[in-house]
Protein backbone atom coordinates (compact mmCIF):
# COMPACT_ATOMS: atom_id res chain seq x y z
CA UNK A 1 0.00 0.00 0.00
CA UNK A 2 1.16 3.55 -0.65
CA UNK A 3 1.61 5.96 2.29
CA UNK A 4 -1.55 7.82 1.18
CA UNK A 5 -3.60 4.62 1.20
CA UNK A 6 -2.17 3.68 4.60
CA UNK A 7 -3.16 7.03 6.07
CA UNK A 8 -6.79 6.42 5.11
CA UNK A 9 -6.94 2.77 6.14
CA UNK A 10 -9.43 1.88 8.87
CA UNK A 11 -7.54 0.42 11.79
CA UNK A 12 -9.29 -2.02 14.14
CA UNK A 13 -6.50 -2.15 16.69
CA UNK A 14 -3.66 0.19 17.46
CA UNK A 15 -0.73 -1.04 19.50
CA UNK A 16 1.42 1.68 20.99
CA UNK A 17 4.78 0.06 21.63
CA UNK A 18 6.80 3.26 21.61
CA UNK A 19 7.79 2.83 25.23
CA UNK A 20 9.45 -0.53 24.73
CA UNK A 21 12.49 -1.79 22.84
CA UNK A 22 13.17 -5.10 21.08
CA UNK A 23 11.60 -7.64 21.56
CA UNK A 24 8.82 -5.75 23.39
CA UNK A 25 6.94 -4.48 20.31
CA UNK A 26 6.81 -7.99 18.82
CA UNK A 27 5.42 -9.42 22.05
CA UNK A 28 2.80 -6.68 22.17
CA UNK A 29 1.89 -7.33 18.53
CA UNK A 30 1.55 -11.03 19.26
CA UNK A 31 -0.78 -10.36 22.18
CA UNK A 32 -2.87 -7.83 20.25
CA UNK A 33 -3.30 -9.91 17.11
CA UNK A 34 -5.23 -12.46 19.13
CA UNK A 35 -7.87 -9.85 19.97
CA UNK A 36 -8.83 -8.98 16.37
CA UNK A 37 -10.65 -10.86 13.61
CA UNK A 38 -9.24 -12.24 10.37
CA UNK A 39 -9.24 -9.45 7.78
CA UNK A 40 -8.94 -6.70 10.40
CA UNK A 41 -6.10 -4.23 10.19
CA UNK A 42 -3.70 -3.55 13.05
CA UNK A 43 -1.18 -0.77 13.38
CA UNK A 44 1.91 -0.95 15.55
CA UNK A 45 3.57 2.24 16.71
CA UNK A 46 7.24 1.81 17.43
CA UNK A 47 10.09 4.17 18.04
CA UNK A 48 12.78 1.87 16.79
CA UNK A 49 13.77 1.11 13.25
CA UNK A 50 14.41 -2.51 14.21
CA UNK A 51 10.70 -3.11 14.68
CA UNK A 52 9.94 -1.68 11.24
CA UNK A 53 12.28 -4.30 9.78
CA UNK A 54 11.14 -7.08 12.16
CA UNK A 55 7.37 -6.77 11.65
CA UNK A 56 7.36 -7.71 7.92
CA UNK A 57 9.41 -10.81 8.79
CA UNK A 58 7.05 -11.62 11.64
CA UNK A 59 4.11 -11.26 9.21
CA UNK A 60 5.69 -13.64 6.70
CA UNK A 61 6.27 -16.21 9.42
CA UNK A 62 2.80 -15.85 10.93
CA UNK A 63 0.99 -15.65 7.59
CA UNK A 64 -0.34 -12.11 8.07
CA UNK A 65 -0.29 -9.54 5.30
CA UNK A 66 2.21 -6.74 5.78
CA UNK A 67 0.74 -3.52 4.38
CA UNK A 68 3.55 -1.02 4.87
CA UNK A 69 4.87 1.61 7.23
CA UNK A 70 4.74 5.38 7.56
CA UNK A 71 7.49 7.36 9.22
CA UNK A 72 6.20 9.96 11.63
CA UNK A 73 8.40 12.32 13.60
CA UNK A 74 10.34 10.08 15.94
CA UNK A 75 8.39 6.88 15.40
CA UNK A 76 6.94 4.51 12.83
CA UNK A 77 3.38 3.42 12.13
CA UNK A 78 3.45 -0.13 10.84
CA UNK A 79 0.36 -1.69 9.27
CA UNK A 80 -0.69 -5.29 8.78
CA UNK A 81 -3.80 -7.30 8.05
CA UNK A 82 -4.59 -10.41 10.07
CA UNK A 83 -4.94 -13.55 7.94
CA UNK B 1 5.24 -61.38 -15.22
CA UNK B 2 8.73 -62.76 -15.51
CA UNK B 3 10.35 -63.78 -12.25
CA UNK B 4 13.23 -61.28 -12.71
CA UNK B 5 10.78 -58.42 -13.12
CA UNK B 6 8.83 -59.40 -10.03
CA UNK B 7 11.96 -59.39 -7.95
CA UNK B 8 12.97 -55.98 -9.37
CA UNK B 9 9.59 -54.52 -8.46
CA UNK B 10 10.02 -55.96 -4.99
CA UNK B 11 13.43 -54.31 -4.64
CA UNK B 12 12.05 -50.98 -5.82
CA UNK B 13 9.19 -51.15 -3.34
CA UNK B 14 11.48 -51.81 -0.43
CA UNK B 15 13.72 -48.96 -1.57
CA UNK B 16 10.71 -46.62 -1.68
CA UNK B 17 9.73 -47.72 1.82
CA UNK B 18 13.23 -46.98 3.10
CA UNK B 19 13.14 -43.53 1.50
CA UNK B 20 9.69 -42.81 2.95
CA UNK B 21 10.93 -43.65 6.43
CA UNK B 22 13.95 -41.39 5.90
CA UNK B 23 11.79 -38.48 4.76
CA UNK B 24 9.53 -38.90 7.77
CA UNK B 25 12.54 -38.74 10.06
CA UNK B 26 13.89 -35.66 8.28
CA UNK B 27 10.54 -33.89 8.46
CA UNK B 28 10.41 -34.53 12.18
CA UNK B 29 13.92 -33.16 12.58
CA UNK B 30 13.28 -29.64 11.31
CA UNK B 31 10.40 -28.49 13.49
CA UNK B 32 9.58 -24.86 14.11
CA UNK B 33 11.49 -25.06 17.35
CA UNK B 34 14.49 -23.29 18.87
CA UNK B 35 16.89 -24.99 21.28
CA UNK B 36 19.35 -22.90 23.23
CA UNK B 37 22.07 -24.28 25.47
CA UNK B 38 23.22 -21.69 28.00
CA UNK B 39 26.59 -22.06 29.64
CA UNK B 40 27.64 -18.51 30.58
CA UNK B 41 26.12 -16.84 33.60
CA UNK B 42 26.93 -13.24 32.70
CA UNK B 43 24.11 -10.72 32.64
CA UNK B 44 24.73 -9.77 29.01
CA UNK B 45 24.72 -13.39 27.85
CA UNK B 46 21.60 -14.36 29.77
CA UNK B 47 19.93 -11.22 28.36
CA UNK B 48 20.94 -12.21 24.82
CA UNK B 49 19.51 -15.69 25.28
CA UNK B 50 16.23 -14.38 26.71
CA UNK B 51 15.80 -11.75 23.97
CA UNK B 52 16.32 -14.33 21.23
CA UNK B 53 14.01 -16.77 23.02
CA UNK B 54 11.25 -14.16 23.38
CA UNK B 55 11.58 -13.01 19.77
CA UNK B 56 11.17 -16.63 18.66
CA UNK B 57 8.21 -17.21 20.96
CA UNK B 58 6.58 -14.02 19.64
CA UNK B 59 6.36 -15.75 16.28
CA UNK B 60 5.03 -18.98 17.75
CA UNK B 61 8.28 -20.88 17.52
CA UNK B 62 8.51 -23.40 20.32
CA UNK B 63 11.45 -22.52 22.56
CA UNK B 64 13.46 -24.82 24.77
CA UNK B 65 16.16 -23.41 27.03
CA UNK B 66 18.75 -25.69 28.57
CA UNK B 67 20.57 -24.04 31.47
CA UNK B 68 23.91 -25.48 32.55
CA UNK B 69 27.04 -24.51 34.49
CA UNK B 70 27.42 -20.77 35.24
CA UNK B 71 24.05 -19.89 33.70
CA UNK B 72 22.36 -21.69 36.60
CA UNK B 73 23.12 -18.70 38.84
CA UNK B 74 20.39 -16.87 36.93
CA UNK B 75 17.84 -19.46 38.05
CA UNK B 76 18.64 -19.22 41.76
CA UNK B 77 15.90 -17.71 43.83
CA UNK B 78 17.22 -14.84 45.92
CA UNK B 79 14.85 -15.66 48.76
CA UNK B 80 15.22 -19.42 48.91
CA UNK B 81 17.73 -21.34 50.98
CA UNK B 82 18.97 -24.89 50.61
CA UNK B 83 20.00 -26.97 53.57
CA UNK B 84 22.48 -29.79 53.95
CA UNK B 85 25.26 -28.48 51.72
CA UNK B 86 28.85 -29.56 52.18
CA UNK B 87 31.67 -27.04 52.62
CA UNK B 88 32.60 -26.67 48.93
CA UNK B 89 28.98 -26.32 47.87
CA UNK B 90 28.50 -23.62 50.49
CA UNK B 91 31.56 -21.78 49.16
CA UNK B 92 30.27 -21.99 45.59
CA UNK B 93 26.92 -20.77 46.81
CA UNK B 94 28.51 -17.72 48.41
CA UNK B 95 30.85 -16.90 45.53
CA UNK B 96 28.31 -17.25 42.71
CA UNK B 97 25.58 -14.68 42.04
CA UNK B 98 22.38 -15.46 43.87
CA UNK B 99 19.74 -14.92 41.25
CA UNK B 100 19.31 -12.92 38.06
CA UNK B 101 19.42 -9.57 39.81
CA UNK B 102 22.98 -10.26 40.98
CA UNK B 103 24.56 -11.28 37.66
CA UNK B 104 27.80 -9.69 36.50
CA UNK B 105 28.74 -8.37 33.07
CA UNK B 106 31.26 -10.29 30.96
CA UNK B 107 32.88 -6.93 30.12
CA UNK B 108 33.07 -3.66 32.03
CA UNK B 109 31.72 -5.18 35.22
CA UNK B 110 33.72 -2.65 37.27
CA UNK B 111 32.89 -4.28 40.59
CA UNK B 112 29.17 -4.08 40.01
CA UNK B 113 28.99 -0.57 38.58
CA UNK B 114 28.69 -1.90 35.01
CA UNK B 115 25.53 -3.94 35.62
CA UNK B 116 23.96 -0.98 37.43
CA UNK B 117 24.72 1.27 34.46
CA UNK B 118 23.36 -1.25 31.96
CA UNK B 119 20.18 -1.72 33.99
CA UNK B 120 19.73 2.04 34.13
CA UNK B 121 20.19 2.32 30.38
CA UNK B 122 17.80 -0.56 29.74
CA UNK B 123 15.12 1.15 31.79
CA UNK B 124 15.70 4.44 30.03
CA UNK B 125 15.49 2.89 26.59
CA UNK B 126 12.49 0.72 27.32
CA UNK B 127 14.25 -2.64 27.28
CA UNK B 128 12.43 -5.14 29.48
CA UNK B 129 14.17 -6.08 32.72
CA UNK B 130 15.51 -9.61 33.04
CA UNK B 131 12.86 -10.22 35.69
CA UNK B 132 10.12 -9.19 33.25
CA UNK B 133 11.67 -11.31 30.49
CA UNK B 134 11.34 -14.42 32.65
CA UNK B 135 7.70 -13.54 33.36
CA UNK B 136 7.00 -13.11 29.65
CA UNK B 137 8.84 -16.35 28.91
CA UNK B 138 6.65 -18.21 31.38
CA UNK B 139 3.50 -16.72 29.84
CA UNK B 140 4.62 -17.67 26.34
CA UNK B 141 5.31 -21.24 27.39
CA UNK B 142 9.06 -21.14 26.91
CA UNK B 143 10.43 -24.32 28.46
CA UNK B 144 13.32 -24.25 30.88
CA UNK B 145 15.38 -27.33 31.61
CA UNK B 146 18.10 -27.44 34.24
CA UNK B 147 21.13 -29.60 33.59
CA UNK B 148 21.05 -31.70 36.73
CA UNK B 149 24.65 -32.84 36.50
CA UNK B 150 26.07 -29.30 36.37
CA UNK B 151 23.65 -28.14 39.07
CA UNK B 152 25.12 -30.79 41.36
CA UNK B 153 28.66 -29.82 40.35
CA UNK B 154 28.03 -26.17 41.24
CA UNK B 155 26.64 -27.33 44.54
CA UNK B 156 23.18 -25.91 43.89
CA UNK B 157 20.03 -27.65 45.04
CA UNK B 158 16.56 -27.92 43.56
CA UNK B 159 15.11 -26.13 46.60
CA UNK B 160 16.93 -22.90 45.76
CA UNK B 161 15.77 -22.66 42.14
CA UNK B 162 13.12 -20.18 41.00
CA UNK B 163 9.45 -21.05 40.63
CA UNK B 164 8.89 -21.38 36.92
CA UNK B 165 6.05 -23.25 35.23
CA UNK B 166 7.16 -26.66 34.04
CA UNK B 167 10.75 -26.23 35.23
CA UNK B 168 12.39 -29.59 34.84
CA UNK B 169 15.68 -31.35 35.48
CA UNK B 170 17.30 -33.45 32.79
CA UNK B 171 20.55 -34.48 31.20
CA UNK B 172 22.50 -33.81 28.02
CA UNK B 173 20.65 -36.58 26.19
CA UNK B 174 17.40 -34.63 26.55
CA UNK B 175 19.05 -31.53 25.12
CA UNK B 176 20.50 -33.42 22.16
CA UNK B 177 17.25 -35.26 21.42
CA UNK B 178 15.24 -32.03 21.47
CA UNK B 179 17.90 -29.99 19.65
CA UNK B 180 17.74 -32.63 16.94
CA UNK B 181 14.06 -31.80 16.37
CA UNK B 182 14.72 -28.05 16.35
CA UNK B 183 15.28 -26.12 13.13
CA UNK B 184 17.61 -23.80 15.06
CA UNK B 185 20.09 -24.61 17.79
CA UNK B 186 22.16 -22.05 19.63
CA UNK B 187 24.92 -22.35 22.17
CA UNK B 188 25.58 -19.35 24.38
CA UNK B 189 28.83 -19.57 26.28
Amino acid sequence: MTPEELKNVSVTKSVDARGTACPGPLLEAKKAIGTIKVGDIMEVLSADEGTRVDIPKWCTKQGHEYLGAIEESGYYKIYLRKK
Amino acid sequence: MQPELTSEVKDLRSEIDTLKAKIERLEGSRQDQLSIALIAGDLDKILAAMIIALAAAAQDTKVKLFFSFWSLSALRDRKKKAKGKDFISKMFGIMLPKGKSKLKLSNMNMAGIGPLMIKGLMKKQGVMSLEKMFQEAAELGIEITICEMSMNLMGFKKEEMIDYPGLRYAGAVTFIAEANESATQLFIS
